[in-house]
């Protein structure tokens, strides 16, 4: 930070800019929480959060939507990760919607439980009475989440309505809502992959294995690197085979997909990604592909 | 590295898209994949060209209508400054999304056909760039190579937007003579300019200075949310947590606490990576101070000699932007002003403004969507502000509509009553 001549850093002056969003929520809110994946940016939203109530603890609880289809070095990542830093951890589970017969499982082997995750998010904000969610979602990202606004009102069904969202002038958010709605908040809006991984590399955090290279059995689906796993079943002519490859984003082990990388520190990460000309989630998600408006149309619904 | 918001405003025939494109393309700020899409969609969608507004219209219908409806978001990077562009729509119906956009940007790109001059959507966006004080504006007047890169059409362009601007409160004017589909004066100067003595427009949004735009005079801290862990290694601890809204605070600092009128001193000025010596707008941080008083969220730390203004009446420029309802007087409204949330009155409409002639319309007796007027407010508590030209956070207020809680109104504060 210089000070003298009164000019902040862009990484100091988005933080700042994040920190005023937690606590402008934290103030106007009852019963706030973060949902966190243990992926990149929610790692980033944490640390946020940690920032603007220091040296209180965070006045919210941490909420994780288990998939059950984690990477094993991501949920270990985040029960570790999360005591470090002393965040009450709620654990919200599509297998128990499953079992409850709320949602039925995709068959087939391009099953995906990325679309079930939307009715156990909403049954637990119903359960808990969650009237704000922080998400991690960034407007760089895709292009329907570049039409979000910081607070993304929801109505009584967790739906989202683009057409019709409430104008957002300097930095005066309407938090309004009625019994039963809710507000998402989104404080790394204006951020870029690339401010999340100077911002990661600034403030020194830790973050899971799977970010860095490493030897990994994977097969390729749709152009991409998918793991070998025990959600997911090969179609015939796919082939497993060894390489060093890195995850460019977190989500199923079902439908992220690794990049060939030889990246193994974060200043390899910096670098690759400056210098990379595929989008991260162009790059690894098979979610995104299902059509042209796949994000705009699970984000209707009430996804992240 | 520094970070510079700026709004541009127009339809796809200004060529703003394509200069959003071109400077997006030239940083290398368009991914393969991202153009392959939008490639394959304006194939689908019998474009001739690659339709590069497909890369902001994010959403279905926007799509479906070919036309901008929403402020979209779009970030590029050089090795000199970050880069936040509010896209916005053009045209008047979309007013309330260019207010939007303008609200936080640091500069305002508006475009001008060359072949056209200055035409009554070009007045209309310098007018909201003025009205919402966005302290830079950059006119490029685009498509020179229409007019041959004739400097006399350039310069015909320039003196027409000189002479309206005039009428308008522009702190930094400049023009650039650009071709946004061939990249003349773009991302390089052009030699098809010779005449031409600026920047290129790039050159010219890394090197703005914008450092000074802030108000580092008033010191203003509206305190956004009072820490008090509940912890035994923090027993007695009681910070004030908010974002400098104006000035310099340093430890020491002798301050007054508003509306309870107390001074002390700042004994602290803390942050999670330690104490700081002093804190300036857009700063988050946490105030401690000497004395033990009674302190809570909405309300202002400042200077005892130099006071914002404190009243419940307010004189404001308000944009209306709500579609099912109209602005009237004797309607009541939330108001959310820095930190703090009342209710309000509207007493008086003064006046309507024709966004595009700037004529006052002294007979209006409602502001309907997109209208922008000067109202009168009574506040059921007292407001800290300022004048929104001096400070633009402690100076914008926006209004809420009690029953469905729509944002329905953006304001500007004049003062207080007279």
């Amino acid at each position: 930070m210089t000070a003298t001549n009164y000019e902040l850093s862009h990484l100091s002056h988005i933080e700042a800019e994040s920190i005023h969003i937690f606590r402008e929520v934290a103030a106007e809110f009852e019963r706030p929480c973060l949902l966190f994946s243990g992926g990149k940016d929610s790692i980033v939203m944490l640390r946020l959060a940690e920032k603007a109530f220091h040296p209180a603890r965070m006045p919210f609880p941490v909420m994780h939507i288990d998939t059950g289809h984690n990477f094993p070095e991501v949920l270990e990542f985040r029960d570790r990760h999360l005591a470090e830093v002393g965040a009450r951890l709620v654990v919200a589970s599509v297998q128990k919607s499953i079992d409850d017969g709320r949602v039925v499982e995709e068959r087939g082997p391009r099953a995906s439980r990325n679309r079930l995750q939307t009715t156990t998010l909403l049954d637990a904000i119903e359960e808990h009475r969650f009237d704000a969610l922080f998400g991690g979602a960034r407007r760089d990202e895709e292009k329907a989440r570049a039409k979000e606004r910081v607070y993304s009102f929801r109505d009584e069904f967790g739906q989202w309505d683009p057409k019709s969202q409430r104008p957002e002038i300097w930095s005066l958010y309407n938090g309004r809502i009625r019994q039963g709605e809710h507000i998402r908040v989104f404080p790394i809006s204006n951020w870029t992959e690339l401010d999340i991984w100077q911002y990661i590399r600034r403030e020194g955090i830790g973050i899971p294995d799977v970010y860095f290279a490493h030897e990994r059995r994977v097969f390729e689906r749709d152009g991409m690197w998918l793991a070998e796993c025990p959600y997911v079943d090969l179609l015939d002519g796919e082939e497993v085979t060894t390489r060093r490859v890195r995850y460019r984003t977190v989500g199923d082990m079902s439908c992220t997909g690794a990049v060939d990388s030889a990246a193994s520190t974060i200043d390899q990460v910096i670098e690759e990604v400056s210098a990379t000309r595929i989008t991260e989630r162009g790059a690894t998600r098979a979610d995104d592909r299902v059509s042209e408006a796949a994000m705009e149309d699970r984000k209707k619904e009430g996804y992240f | 590295m520094e970070l510079l918001r700026f709004a541009t405003a127009g339809s796809v025939d200004d060529g703003k898209s394509t200069l959003i494109g071109r400077l997006l393309y030239d940083t290398k700020s368009i991914f393969q994949d991202q153009l392959e899409a939008i490639e394959r969609t304006s194939l689908q969608m019998g474009n001739e060209y690659t339709n590069l507004a497909l890369l902001t219209d994010g959403l279905r219908a926007e799509r479906e209508q070919g036309i901008t409806i929403d402020v979209a978001y779009r970030y590029f990077a050089t090795p000199k400054r970050k880069f936040i562009i509010a896209d916005t729509p053009g045209h008047i119906q979309y007013t309330r999304n260019m207010v939007t956009g303008a609200s936080t940007a640091d500069l305002a790109l508006v475009l001008i056909d060359a072949r056209n001059g200055v035409v009554e959507q070009s007045r209309r966006h310098a007018f909201l760039a003025s009205l919402l004080r966005i302290p830079h504006l950059v006119v490029c007047v685009n498509k020179m190579d229409l007019v041959d890169f004739d400097q006399d059409a350039y310069e015909g362009v320039k003196a027409e937007f000189r002479d309206f601007a005039m009428k308008l409160d522009v702190a930094d004017l400049t023009f650039i003579p650009v071709s946004a589909l061939r990249g003349d004066n773009i991302v390089e100067r052009s030699l098809n300019t010779p005449w031409y003595e600026g920047t290129s427009l790039l050159h010219h949004l890394e090197e703005v200075h914008i450092a000074s735009d802030r108000n580092l005079i008033d010191a203003r801290f509206p305190v956004q949310y009072v820490i008090r862990p509940q912890s035994d290694d923090h027993h007695d601890y009681r910070g004030y947590a908010g974002t400098v809204a104006g000035g310099v605070f340093k430890p020491g600092d002798e301050v007054m606490v508003l509306p309870s009128g107390f001074t002390t001193t700042i004994a602290s000025i803390d942050t999670f990576d330690g104490p700081v010596d002093e804190a300036f707008p857009p700063m988050s941080v946490t105030i401690r101070l000497t004395d033990d008083l009674d302190v809570s969220r909405g309300d202002m730390i400042c200077r005892p000699h130099n006071q914002p203004t404190a009243g419940q009446d307010i004189e404001a420029m308000v944009c209306w932007m709500s579609e099912s309802t109209s602005l009237a007087p004797r309607m009541k409204l939330a108001v959310k002003h820095t930190t703090r949330s009342a209710r309000v009155m509207v007493t008086d409409l003064q006046y309507r403004i024709d966004v595009n002639t700037l004529h006052r319309d002294d007979s209006a007796t409602s502001l309907g969507l997109n209208e922008i007027g000067r109202v009168s407010l009574r506040c059921t508590h007292p407001l800290f502000f300022d004048e929104y030209r001096r400070n633009r956070t402690t100076g914008s207020i926006v209004l809420v509509d009690e029953v469905t809680n729509a944002t329905v109104a953006a304001g500007m504060i004049l003062g207080g009553v007279r």
